[in-house]
């Protein structure tokens, strides 16, 4: 990072972004919408990611998609109370998970269902939420991974407080934090990125940008040129990518994460990208945006764009595109089996964890319910 | 270590001292803990002891304060957050009933925050707007929180290292007016003989009324039952000292000897403390009440500006009134 002294005053017009803290004019890319190499210049500094690496995020994706189409259909054969699609986002569901090590933490929103999934983290407890039997369904410590954050961005200063614990510590975990592009109006957000910066912590802020808070487009979410832009305000480097440009996504947060780890603090990425589905299952699209707007994004699929980009690299066969689809069934009907039952959530449990013990008027209150179901 | 004569302020800080002391895990952040010691000097000292590193001035944005001692808390710090007026907290108070009260139960008990939420409350200082409320029944209506208040520096100095020492998130309640008031603290008393922080306590035995109030009002009403007894009539004030949970055995028993109950607070008077104590005694106590539960409170108006604050809040004189009130039933 340059300095102040670097850059006297005294000499001729100083650059507008002397940290190198702004995006680059367009988003960092690798591939172009039909997956053949991107113009070179798009790729700014970044490396690009093995084809080991690769191939494991086009598996994943696959895995991701058809575990969102089961959860939606699941919820529309009322087994779900509700389904956020992630659907066209696979790249970064994926590639925030993957650029990860099992020991970092991830912090992710309600719509962050597939990036839980990629994590590894069983399926039928990674819907308890949408389900509705419990708020979170899987131990957030054996899996590091934080409950989903529902009212946009309130999680995001509590990344930067485990961040901040980490460093502290002297551990070298690096903390995700998922927001979308409605989520970077809340006050959390600036406060979460400013904290951040002044704790120097280990944490990358991923804006999925999908275009869309529900119905509000985000030229009525904000007047910046972009929303990588609001890193500056905080001494945060800003960085856009295509977010529908799986390579470009795994190469951006790979080295986001490197940085955050190497102790230089917290970068803020911005992925550009498009929620193909509705909101969520009760959401009526038509309302507010075009179909052809949509079916111009599907031609930008990130699964198809790797498909071809690993095919022109002779990294993937039809076999192993039959092995992932095979790995996406296998998922799909144990998640169908396993959700075939009723929920199994118990009333009594609500009184178990208000507090670490309960206290004498929840004991009471427990026991007010206990008669009502018929116990003694 | 023998007993000592001090202020409010200076047990919230001794007692603090000692939590730090005997776990490195302790922190202490907000507004200008470090380097100034805070607005009314509570954490002086501590960061000049203790570095920088554990007393931490942090941004000024309430929302981050809290947002990041959750933070902080997952990974096993126990943060003590000061918010520098009562009336300033709510910047943070989405990430404190929404997420710090929250977490422990969304998470199915997996995910503790054994967080300690610092504000001084209350008026009588002559101080602009939003320096002076009394906003606790916002928080003791939250499940998932424990709210306590002190009225003294005895138990300013144990309760606040009661509540760091909790697994559950507290809001802890200072008087300021009352912050520089001292009283005896004896630091050698073994720590398992204090009383519980969740206990009321009966701060004056008497026969006729009992009066329950906490913070700031404990020291009023103590000054209104000493001026009854000139007038040959006995009260007993009870100390909350807990808002959530609220627990009021103390309160019932008493009730059971006089009868009569009079509830005391600044805060304003509708589904404020006062309501769920009466409707609690009410239940308990239906068949000792001598007459209706009476409450003493701030008016249902914002908290007005300091030329008036007098004629807002109560004083002794009001706790005589309704004293005199429920013995005319």
């Amino acid at each position: 990072m340059t300095t102040q002294a670097e850059h006297p005053a005294s000499s001729a017009a100083a650059p507008a972004d002397p940290a190198g803290l702004l995006p680059a004019a367009e988003p960092v890319a690798f591939l172009d919408d039909d997956g053949s190499p991107a113009p070179e210049h798009r790729r700014g500094r970044y490396r690009e990611p093995d084809l080991a690496l690769l191939r494991e995020a086009y598996s994943r994706m696959v895995v991701g998609r058809r575990f969102d189409a089961q959860a939606t259909a699941l919820t529309k054969q009322g087994r779900l109370a509700v389904y956020p699609s992630s659907r066209g986002q696979e790249a970064c569901q994926v590639g925030s998970v993957l650029a990860l090590r099992p020991t970092d933490w991830l912090f992710p929103t309600y719509r962050d269902t597939m990036a839980l999934v990629t994590r590894d983290i069983d399926a039928v407890e990674a819907l308890t939420l949408l389900r509705g039997n419990w708020h979170c369904g899987y131990d957030p410590h054996a899996t590091r991974t934080a409950p989903q954050c529902t009212p946009l961005a309130t999680h995001l200063p509590h990344a930067a407080g485990l961040a901040y614990a980490a460093r502290r510590k002297g551990e070298d975990t690096v903390v995700m934090a998922l927001v979308g592009d409605g989520g970077t109006s809340e006050g959390d957000f600036h406060e979460a990125l400013n904290f951040a910066a002044i704790f120097a912590a280990p944490v990358v802020f991923l804006v999925q940008n999908n275009q869309y808070a529900i119905s509000v487009p985000l030229s009525d979410q904000t007047a910046a040129a972009s929303l990588a832009d609001k890193g500056i305000g905080y001494g945060v480097p800003g960085v856009r990518v295509d977010g529908n440009d799986p390579v470009a996504v795994l190469a951006v947060l790979t080295d986001a994460v490197e940085t955050a780890r190497s102790g230089a603090g917290p970068v803020l990425v911005e992925a550009d990208t498009y929620r193909v589905e509705p909101h969520t299952n009760a959401d009526d699209d038509t309302r507010y945006r075009e179909h052809d707007e949509v079916e111009t994004w599907k031609h930008r699929d990130p699964v198809d764009r790797l498909d071809a980009y690993l095919r022109a690299n002779d990294a993937l066969s039809d076999d192993d595109v039959s092995a992932a689809g095979a790995r996406a069934e296998t998922l799909v009907d144990d998640l169908r089996t396993r959700m075939a039952g009723d929920p199994d959530a118990d009333p009594r449990e609500l009184f178990a964890h208000v507090f670490a013990e309960p206290t004498s008027q929840l004991r009471e209150q427990a026991g007010w319910l206990a008669a009502e179901l018929g116990e003694t | 270590m023998s007993a000592e004569s001090m202020t409010i302020a200076k047990a919230v800080n001794a007692g603090l001292r000692r939590a730090m002391e005997g776990d490195d895990h302790v922190l202490v952040m907000g507004e200008d803990v470090g380097r100034l010691g805070g607005v009314f000097r509570v954490t002086d000292g501590l960061q000049k002891d203790f570095g920088e590193d554990r007393v931490i001035d942090t941004p000024l944005a309430e929302g981050g304060i809290i947002g990041t001692a959750v933070g902080l808390a997952l990974r096993g710090y126990r943060p003590v957050c000061e918010i520098q007026f009562d009336g300033f907290v709510f910047p943070g108070y989405d990430q404190i009933v929404s997420q710090v009260a929250k977490m422990h139960f969304r998470s199915g008990g997996r995910l503790r925050l054994p967080i300690v939420i610092r504000i001084p409350y209350g008026g009588s200082i002559g101080a602009v707007e939003h320096h002076s409320e009394s906003p606790e029944a916002y928080f003791a209506h939250t499940p998932g929180l424990k709210v306590v208040t002190c009225s003294n520096a005895l138990d300013a100095y144990w309760m606040v290292q009661q509540a760091v020492a909790l697994d559950d998130p507290v809001v802890f309640f200072e008087p300021k007016r009352r912050y520089y008031e001292k009283a005896e603290v004896d630091p050698a008393v073994d720590a398992a003989d204090v009383l519980a922080l969740e206990s009321a306590r009966v701060t004056l035995p008497g026969d006729d009324v009992t009066v329950a109030a906490y913070g700031p009002m404990v020291k009023t009403c103590l000054d209104a039952a000493s001026a009854a007894a000139d007038e040959g009539r006995s009260i007993e004030v009870v100390d909350l000292r807990s808002l959530s949970p609220l627990e009021l055995g103390t309160v019932y028993e008493s009730v059971r000897r006089t009868g009569r109950l009079v509830v005391v607070h600044e805060a304003q008077r509708t589904l404020g403390i006062g309501a769920e104590v009466a409707a609690r005694v009410t239940e308990e106590c239906f068949y000792s009440l001598e007459a209706p539960v009476q409450r003493v409170t701030g008016y249902d108006t914002p908290y007005p500006p300091a030329r008036v604050e007098e004629q807002y809040l109560p004083d002794l004189d009001r706790v005589l009134d309704a004293v005199d009130r429920s013995l005319a039933y």
